[in-house]
């Protein structure tokens, strides 16, 4: 299995602890990544907000790079998921595309429309089979409980996110949680804003969002969050202090990404999977898992 | 069909435990084709004449019958039964945002208090034109995407940021506010809204959405009322008003993403609340210092991608020239 891979801006920004882990977790998966040479931004549906049409044409012209690679596209990140997607909706329109493909003609490059951008999370279930995961699990992850957080993008629009034709990819989450063997804390808020968009907006709103999800999810007696979006992963985790005092609580939830959560299921060390980059301790989890000793 | 109807109730005029939100079951047989109202109205009619529920025309058009359905805002009456049953059971619950009055159904002051806000009508500045307007039948057409609109508060009920904040004006009132400035009639003689345009960029307006889609999920008469926002946001800033968190989060990252072809995470956030905003710029110090520790600053130096010259010819080519600034010294609603 061979992907072109779009990490995206975030796992080698604000979450640098992403992107190894999650070419980790592939390599030892047999899942074979390789980075579209110079892509950009995906524009995050902030260019979208101001102008879609430039918007769209560098989303074009990361997936014309990647039919030149002549391999499909996998992502690591919910948001970028999302706006490819929406993106990749709008260019069925063939006069929009053709409007496009002039553009990046100055480049040489040219895009079909037939490019369907995959998240990591649904090419496990989609591609790879859950099934194929057992074999790679030598870690009893069964007294871990873990609540999902999808990130907006990756569950809306579902009319651009094919929700029709792959309705497990409303429950792809939680299907990836089982099949790991940890315990799933179902919560309301799990597919709903963990309000990074407005972080520096109304802070206000951002934080007693982040402290809404954590402090349910810790009060449901969840060890860990799990989310595929490292936008969410950023508020929830690198936030979650400045949330919790404006709450007047204590939360101290830690924030998994979603390779990370496999990697533990896959025996790696929690040192190697980067979780000793997160804001908010991930200690007693290691401890629960056997991770440390 | 036989399906239980699993509804949270509540009756906060009861004394007791009907006062506070609980769950009641309710088996019932219905028809394949029965919608969620068909079985909620067979409910009251023969087995508890004491749920309440509002409905009206049973055909998607009055807007009474918007509840969650399943944990998500829709319209009992547009939603057929068995397309929502999940093993056996339909979970039925009050719109959320707006407080409950008597189980499904809530108070719309809320609701009304924000439409009010935007001053739903047409107000044209300056010169009145002699004989009637004329409008495009294109510009008409156009709105009527957001006239499509049936007061239900399904995007009010499911909105993320009223969720936790009452006083943002919300995807039913901003695409009200829409369906005005994008009104030809509206505004000055260019059909700008200028003043509207002013007031929507202050706090609790256009840029407080967090762009979650749940609005665009949930209405079901596809007037998609983040889209709306998003474009007033666009016009905003054409129209100069610029000089907000929002629009320079907006506009840096732009600028970053088409110089560099990547974000710039580092210096978003500064240059989105203003350089000299030492406040605001203080108040991230403790996080970038908890980042700092832990070995997860964004690089200081930002690197441009592979090729970047040929992202910059895009984004000179596509990159409309930013309005002056406006300028306003007092708000034009009072």
């Amino acid at each position: 299995m061979k992907y072109a891979f779009f990490p995206g801006c975030v796992s080698q920004g604000g979450a640098p602890e992403l992107y190894p882990a999650a070419r980790m977790v592939c390599d030892r998966l047999g899942i074979e990544l390789e980075e579209i040479p110079g892509w950009t931004c995906t524009g995050a549906g902030v260019i979208q907000e101001k102008n879609q049409l430039f918007g769209d044409t560098l989303n074009a012209r990361n997936f014309a790079k990647a039919e030149r690679m002549g391999l499909p596209i996998l992502t690591i990140c919910s948001t970028c998921q999302g706006v490819m997607s929406q993106a990749n909706h709008r260019m069925r329109n063939p006069e929009y595309l053709a409007e496009i493909n002039s553009y990046l003609a100055e480049e040489g490059l040219e895009y079909s429309g037939n490019s369907e951008p995959k998240h990591l999370l649904w090419i496990l279930i989609e591609d790879y089979g859950l099934d194929q995961l057992a074999p790679h699990i030598t870690r009893q992850l069964t007294e871990l409980k873990v609540a999902p957080f999808y990130g907006c993008y990756i569950v809306r629009p579902t009319e651009a996110l094919d929700i029709a034709e792959h309705p497990e990819r409303q429950q792809s989450l939680e299907m990836l949680i089982d099949a790991l063997g940890a315990t799933i804390i179902d919560f309301e808020g799990k597919t709903r804003c963990c309000g990074f968009p407005i972080l520096t907006i109304n802070e206000r709103n951002s934080m007693a969002m982040v402290g809404k999800h954590t402090s349910e999810v810790k009060d449901l007696g969840a060890d860990a969050m799990v989310t595929p979006c490292p936008l969410c992963h950023l508020n929830l985790d690198g936030f979650q202090p400045k949330a919790a005092s404006q709450a007047r609580r204590s939360i101290d939830l830690p924030i998994l990404h979603m390779p990370q959560l496999i990697g533990l299921a896959m025996g790696m060390s929690p040192t190697e999977l980067g979780l000793k980059k997160h804001i908010v301790s991930t200690g007693p989890l290691e401890v629960k898992v056997g991770g440390r000793r | 069909m036989d399906v239980t109807i699993r509804v949270k109730r509540q009756d906060p005029e009861a004394t007791g435990e009907r006062r506070l939100p609980h769950w009641q079951e309710y088996p019932v047989s219905i028809a394949d084709n029965a919608t969620v109202l068909d079985a909620l109205i067979q409910i009251r009619e023969d087995d508890d004449g004491t749920l309440a529920l509002r409905c009206s025309c049973r055909s998607a058009i009055c807007g009474s019958c918007a509840m969650r359905i399943n944990g998500h805002a829709a319209l009992a009456c547009k939603t057929i039964a068995n397309t929502v049953v999940q093993n056996g059971v339909i979970t039925i619950e009050p719109a959320g945002v707006m407080p409950v009055i008597k189980d499904l159904v809530v108070n719309f002051d809320l609701f009304w208090e924000k439409i009010k806000q935007v001053d739903p009508y047409l107000k044209h500045i300056g010169q009145v034109p002699e004989s009637e307007y004329v409008v495009s039948n294109e510009a008409m057409l156009h709105l009527s995407g957001v006239t499509a609109c049936i007061m239900c508060g399904a995007c009010v009920s499911d909105c993320t940021v009223l969720e936790v904040d009452p006083t943002f004006l919300g995807p039913a009132a901003l695409a009200k506010a829409y369906r005005f400035t994008a009104d030809p009639r509206d505004g000055d003689n260019q059909g700008v809204s200028t003043e509207r345009l002013w007031a929507l960029s202050e706090p609790s307006g256009i840029w407080d959405c967090t762009r979650c889609n749940e609005c665009v999920q949930v209405c079901p008469k596809g007037v998609a009322p983040m889209d709306r926002i998003m474009a007033m946001r666009e016009q905003a800033i054409q129209a100069g008003y610029a000089n907000n968190n929002g629009a320079r989060h907006t506009d840096a990252f732009t600028e970053s993403v088409g110089h560099s072809g990547r974000l710039d995470e580092l210096r978003l956030p500064i240059k989105s609340v203003g350089m000299m905003n030492l406040p605001a710029l203080m108040g991230y110090m403790p996080v970038a210092l908890r980042a700092l520790r832990r070995g997860k600053m964004p690089p200081i130096a930002h690197k441009n991608v592979e090729n970047v010259e040929a992202v910059r010819r895009l984004f000179q080519k596509m990159e409309p020239e930013p309005a002056p600034p406006q300028v306003s010294t007092n708000s034009p609603f009072g």
